[in-house]
């Protein structure tokens, strides 16, 4: 059989392996059981004693979110001095200056929000400081703040009647110390023996075997890398993240990273089932985002191994794939399975371009992250599922005529309308952001010369790269067409806003959901009861997100992607 | 106010924990095991003198040399400013392009019909740096390397044979050939540059 292939099953097979026991732990780790790493005890200790934090102190779900807030608004502020400063602080061997203000208003947010996105190029735009006082440092906490938002989420779940659901300080350190921490350990242990640079000494100078000069950036990449992809956060140390020679060495390097992508937020799925003790409906809603995900898998490795049919058309032999913008040592397969890893989940990291994937990969890519509920960030993508299980909960409940309830508790009008705006605020940034840049490129075209003209490829696929790049915002993402040049102005402003408007107010809402419900009187289990853990209901939440969510999208898909896909 | 204060601690604790003893630990696993010295890239030699680093591409274009895949890093291989073509699949000005070096790598290889060609040779890879082409992109330049060196095509085709890299355990991902690697087995074999 082709190897290809087999890289791609291998790779599927490896996450669901992994996940699984992955899920148990953490389920444990968050419940407070005896769990193997407990001999990280004392150092956790300290950690609360030096920050002023008691662990043991219980929050209610104001208190939680208002403790989550504030520290996210201090890491903006870190952030935001630390990136126009860089020039001037220490570990900068290749004297790189200082971000623009809008530049780091844009990279600052979009490292806070776990998003990454990045409008600079890693080895011009940042320092070694940087890149590890803020990037890397804010890739371990801001993965730790969606977790630490799922675990009190299902601690609130998991009770009868509670009136709080944790502390969020102690959530967010056990997901450091307990889960982010020893897995970036052992994947960077891997990386660096598959050669990723782990170095301070600044560019190496070379002279070619042909005789020219060659500088190659290097540095600590082998931290970054995997946190950047158990995190979910995706911003890569080099310019062209992972497809980089330096970031993804060898075959083995990209099953390491390709699987780190999708393993905690699997392992997130069935650690919900585990902790608030319902497997079934764990199983139930990993079996809808797996299908979802697989569906995807299919689609993209057959688009991108099949080629480019106006390549075939030259009459050369194709028979590698689609190979514009992919690399040798990865192949079209791998390739196509990770633009889809990469995009259920919010992580954004690629190993080849997307701007010249095929035009119905591209769809893919997008509408996974227009959906943004398979797998997902680590926690957060949970969560956003979580939100339409409440909506598909009160569907079913009126077409079946009767009460909506979640795990024992009533779901009412209020948690509805929360869920609703929630929901409803992914396609409104989306496309009224793309809408904005599409008039402006039109009508205002003045502006748009004045900011590089933006746009590297013209007709459907243009708007494809605007409407991918506001999409991977809103999911907090952070791939995208890379053609696009988004590093002006009105890109690093109005992405920015959509960053924060789509990472804060749907973790705010579902918080606020779960401890609302936990609030409510407990009805125990009764015959009249709507069963969540069935198949049926699994079908009918896919199908509410299907409606809801990837529908919303399809006139702007069908001028980009699908128009484009046609005209081949 | 707490929460604020809290926030400040916990950060600058943060700090101590992952960006310095989290980077420590990594960064003395990696002087230890990483195949490059202290922690930088891999590099490689030819006659005790270092002549590039195995994982990143560069440019050739003698006719001694294997070629490289077309690049878009800066001016061409340019390992500080990574960067794929960002060309989408119907554009019309990239087809126009590949088609150019279509023609091109036909003028290099007289001896090749045009359904011979590999895509890999005539569109850019993802970074701009990819040290790899597949075994049919060597194969395919064989004679014309054998020629320029001459050498006998027997002699330049066993070298490629012996540098292509199977698949990860023979059952992974495809099989590939570092192109500075076997340029440089060439030149052990063949010297041309002094």
């Amino acid at each position: 059989m082709n190897t290809e292939l087999l890289g791609v099953i291998a790779q599927i097979v490896l996450m669901m392996v992994l996940s699984y026991p992955l899920g148990k732990y953490i389920a444990k780790v968050y419940k407070g059981k005896k769990v193997w790493s407990d001999f990280m005890k004392p150092l956790e200790n300290l950690i609360f004693r030096l920050s002023g934090i008691n662990p043991e102190e219980e929050m209610n779900w104001k208190q939680f979110l208002r403790a989550l807030l504030v520290v996210n608004a201090f890491w903006f502020v870190w952030g935001m001095i630390l990136l126009v400063m860089q020039g001037y602080l220490p570990l900068n061997p290749d004297g790189n200056i200082g971000q623009t203000v809008h530049q780091a208003f844009n990279t600052c947010i979009s490292f806070m929000v776990n998003c990454n996105e990045q409008h600079y190029s890693g080895e011009t735009g940042l320092t070694y400081f940087t890149q590890l006082f803020v990037i890397m440092l804010f890739q371990f906490i801001t993965a730790a703040t969606g977790m630490a938002a799922m675990a009190g989420i299902m601690k609130a779940l998991g009770e009868k009647t509670t009136q709080t659901i944790g502390n969020f300080w102690k959530y967010l350190v056990l997901s450091c110390t307990r889960i982010l921490l020893p897995l970036s350990l052992v994947v960077g242990f891997i990386l660096i023996t598959q050669g990723i640079p782990m170095g301070f000494d600044g560019k190496m100078e070379i002279t070619t075997l042909e005789g020219n000069p060659q500088s190659i950036s290097q540095g600590p990449a082998a931290a970054i890398v995997p946190i950047k992809q158990l995190g979910t956060n995706g911003g890569g140390y080099y310019g062209v993240n992972s497809s980089h020679p330096l970031e993804n060495p060898t075959y083995l390097s990209n099953m390491t990273e390709c699987c780190s992508i999708l393993m905690i937020p699997m392992a997130m799925v069935f650690a919900f089932g585990f902790y608030v003790n319902r497997k079934r409906l764990g199983y139930s809603i990993y079996g809808v985002m797996q299908a979802a995900f697989l569906i995807g898998v299919c689609i993209n490795v057959s688009q991108e191994m099949g080629g480019n049919p106006r390549i075939d058309a030259m009459g050369i032999a194709q028979d590698g794939g689609a190979m514009e913008g992919k690399e040798v040592r990865l192949g079209a397969g791998a390739t196509g399975l990770w633009s889809v890893v990469t995009t259920v989940t919010s992580n954004g990291s690629v190993n080849g371009m997307h701007d010249s994937t095929m035009p119905l990969s591209g769809m893919i890519e997008m509408l996974n992250m227009q959906i943004n509920t398979w797998f997902g960030g680590v926690g957060v993508g949970w969560m956003n599922y979580f939100t339409f299980i409440i909506i598909t909960v009160f569907i079913s409940g009126l077409m079946v005529g009767r009460t909506p309830e979640f795990m024992c508790h009533k779901v009412e009008a209020r948690e509805m309308k929360i869920a609703s705006i929630v929901a409803l605020l992914h396609p409104f940034v989306i496309l009224v952001g793309t809408a904005l840049a599409t008039y402006l490129y039109v009508h205002v075209s003045a502006f748009v010369e004045s900011e590089g003209g933006w746009l590297n490829n013209s007709g459907f696929h243009g708007l494809g790269e605007m409407l991918y790049e506001f999409t991977s915002c809103a999911a907090n993402n952070g791939s995208g067409f890379e053609g696009l040049g988004d590093n002006t102005w009105f890109w690093n402003v109005s992405c920015g806003i959509v960053l924060i408007l789509s990472r804060f107010i749907p973790i705010i809402g579902q918080v606020a959901i779960a401890g609302l419900l936990a609030q409510k009187k407990y009805i125990p289990e009764s015959a009249g009861t709507l069963q969540t853990d069935t198949v049926t209901f699994g079908v009918m939440t896919f199908a509410v997100i299907f409606i809801v969510a990837a529908l919303s999208f399809f006139p702007a898909q069908a001028l980009s992607t699908l128009a484009e896909h046609f005209s081949l | 106010m707490k929460n604020l204060m809290r926030s400040i601690r916990i950060t600058w604790v943060f700090c101590v924990f992952f960006s310095v003893c989290y980077i420590l630990v990594l960064w003395i696993f990696a002087q230890l095991a990483a195949p490059g010295e202290g922690g930088n890239a891999e590099t490689v030699k030819l006659n005790g003198k270092v002549v590039g680093v195995a994982n990143v591409g560069q440019v050739f274009t003698k006719d001694v040399f294997f070629w490289s895949r077309p690049s878009c890093a800066g001016s061409g291989y340019d390992g500080t400013s990574s960067a794929g073509s960002n060309k989408g699949v119907t554009n019309e000005e990239y087809l126009a392009e590949v088609e150019a070096r279509i023609d091109t790598f036909l003028v290099h290889h007289p001896y090749l019909k045009r359904e011979d060609v590999p895509a890999e040779m005539v569109t850019a890879s993802a970074s701009g740096l990819d040290p790899d082409i597949t075994p049919e992109c060597a194969y395919i330049q064989v004679k014309r390397v054998a020629e320029a060196r001459g050498m006998s095509e027997s002699d330049v085709k066993a070298i490629v044979d012996k540098m292509v890299e199977k698949p990860l355990f023979g059952l992974f991902g495809p099989a590939k050939i570092n192109v500075l690697k076997l340029n440089v087995a060439l030149e052990e074999a063949n010297p041309t540059i002094d």
